[in-house]
């Protein structure tokens, strides 16, 4: 949006801002109190997307913009996670090769 | 290219729909100004290389035989007699969301153009960002003494190392860049180039309060990168 165009008032961003630091201490408290296992990994990926996305779109204005613009940021990242998903089967293949190599060479 | 003095209003043409404006002539992102559509973009690029920083972390985690050594553990802090997991990440983490809230209403300041206030407050960030950059170096000094190298370390996996430098210090540099370019704006802030539209020393190219906007979104890009390190690295 062009400058004079864009006047939020100064609530959101305080209000983001808690949100903000209430979704890190809760992050921290997932290591502070050792949760395991799925727990731990499902609550660390959802303070991080709530993080993510709060700053995304109310810190950096991304709410505001145009389709045009939001989707020419958003869409190409989508091809990070087929890349993860690749990345993801490709370290097992190694995992498996080393085993078997350490096996067979007994070392 | 026009250049666009600080007293002209950009009209925002009515949105006409995704389709329609990828496809229009000259201009895809209306209303949207030059500079900050390339940050986009550069962000956008930037994403990418952190993402495959990241990828290549998992990769090399899941494909190790050896224990990935315990992030709780090895970035422990002790406070008197009692180990604290994880205590500076914390620190860090809540001084960089601290940093992108002042951010956040520096660039408020700007579209409103208080001059002093988003001079303060970008001057604030820095501040922030120097301290997080400081506290970076006390932790790899902290890693290396206990014998952290990017090929061996003495609680596992050795691959540990070698990704715990490259990525916090890859992050690291951006911070440190984000914080020469906010005391720089800061002044331009400060000595009211943006409201004179004073042509900076570099790019000889009028100034503007879009700047701050376009400083803020690589702020808080650092912030969110650091978002996604603090889950990945320290917390997994």
């Amino acid at each position: 949006m062009a400058e004079g165009t864009q006047q939020h008032p100064l609530k959101i961003y305080f209000f983001v801002w808690t949100l903000l630091f209430v979704f890190s201490a809760f992050s921290y408290l997932v290591d502070w109190f050792q949760f395991q296992g799925y727990l731990r990994w499902g609550l660390i990926l959802l303070f991080m997307l709530l993080k993510a996305g709060f700053i995304c779109a109310i810190f950096m204005h991304m709410w505001w913009e145009r389709l045009a613009i939001k989707f020419a940021i958003l869409v190409p990242c989508f091809a990070i996670l087929v890349f993860v998903f690749i990345m993801w089967h490709e370290s097992f293949y190694t995992l498996i090769v080393r085993k078997l190599f350490f096996l067979v060479t007994g070392s | 290219m026009e250049e666009s003095a600080s007293t002209v209003e950009v009209t925002i043409p009515p949105n006409k729909g995704l389709v329609t404006e990828w496809a229009s002539d000259q201009k895809a992102f209306k209303g949207v100004p030059w500079g900050k559509a390339m940050m986009w973009i550069f962000l956008v690029s930037d994403t990418f290389v952190f993402s495959i920083f990241l990828i290549s972390y998992m990769t090399v985690r899941f494909s190790t035989k050896a224990e990935w050594p315990n992030p709780s553990e090895v970035f422990a802090l002790h406070v008197g007699h009692v180990s604290v997991p994880l205590l500076l990440i914390a620190i860090m983490t809540f001084i960089l969301i601290t940093s992108s809230g002042t951010m956040a209403l520096a660039v408020k300041y700007g579209y409103e153009k208080n001059r002093k206030m988003c001079a303060i407050l970008m001057l604030a960030t820095a501040v922030f960002g120097a301290s997080f950059v400081g506290m970076q170096a006390f932790e790899w000094t902290k890693l290396i003494m206990e014998g952290v190298r990017p090929w061996e370390n003495p609680f596992g996996a050795p691959q540990f190392g070698s990704i715990s430098f490259m990525v916090t210090g890859f992050h690291g540099t951006h911070v440190t860049i984000g914080v020469i370019f906010l005391f720089i704006m800061a002044r331009k802030a400060w000595r009211g180039d943006f409201d004179t539209g004073r042509r900076g020393f570099f790019t000889s190219q009028k100034s503007h309060y879009e700047a701050v906007e376009i400083m803020g979104l690589y702020w808080h890009f650092v912030d969110l990168v650091w978002v996604f390190i603090f889950a990945f690295f320290y917390l997994w």
